[in-house]
């Protein structure tokens, strides 16, 4: 899923590493979220907003909007 | 390399143990029904005795998927243990046709714990290849 975790990580000038143990997941799992390979649960996607102070929906794309975007 | 969990390194250390156990039962059983030392009631428990830590080391796998708080880590594990099983069943039954046609010999039942932990290993490189990181 496509989102914005790399733009507001960068911002912040955390590295994957320092975000990984801010949400005490493995740095693989911010790698995998960031690059659209793996899609966070709900819980996690959460702990991630909340981490931001942002709605799910400004740090993760819809799929089906970006899909109908896409047509 | 993968992340090294805490529940990851407890079932590390659990499959070490098992391992070293199962090493150590298999040379007792062998030795014990070598030299004749089994008496005929024991001889099926001892027979199976090193089975046991194999079947230990299934059930520490399944309680590291329940023990594992990072989800990803815990996918990817997942992931390899659908293509351990997978491949296990498909070669098992296509070796079961195979028999029954008389093309191939009998085969020893615990080969499938061997060919599940090879499936196992190849869940892993799939990993590797379609989401950059192996798992356990």
């Amino acid at each position: 899923m496509e989102n914005r975790l790399r733009v507001l990580r960068a911002e912040r000038r955390w590295s994957q590493q320092d975000l990984a143990e801010k949400l005490e997941v493995s740095r693989q799992s911010i790698n995998a979220i960031e690059t659209g390979k793996y899609d966070p649960s709900l819980p996690l996607a959460f702990r991630i907003a909340e981490l931001f102070g942002l709605m799910i929906e400004e740090i993760f794309v819809s799929p089906s909007r970006h899909s109908s975007k896409a047509i | 390399m993968i992340a090294r969990t805490p529940a990851w390194k407890r079932y590390n250390w659990r499959v070490v143990w098992l391992s070293l156990l199962y090493a150590a039962l298999l040379i007792a059983a062998v030795y014990g029904f070598k030299h004749s030392l089994v008496p005929t009631v024991l001889k099926y428990p001892i027979a199976a005795l090193p089975a046991l830590p194999i079947i230990g080391i299934f059930a520490a796998i399944g309680r590291y998927l329940v023990e594992e708080q990072d989800e990803y880590i815990r996918m990817l594990m997942v992931r390899q243990t659908l293509w351990a099983s997978g491949l296990t069943l498909s070669v098992a039954t296509i070796w079961g046709f195979l028999d029954n046609f008389g093309l191939v010999g009998h085969v020893d039942g615990y080969w499938v714990a061997v060919v599940w932990f090879f499936g196992l290993g190849m869940g892993g490189i799939v990993n590797k290849l379609t989401v950059g990181e192996a798992g356990c």
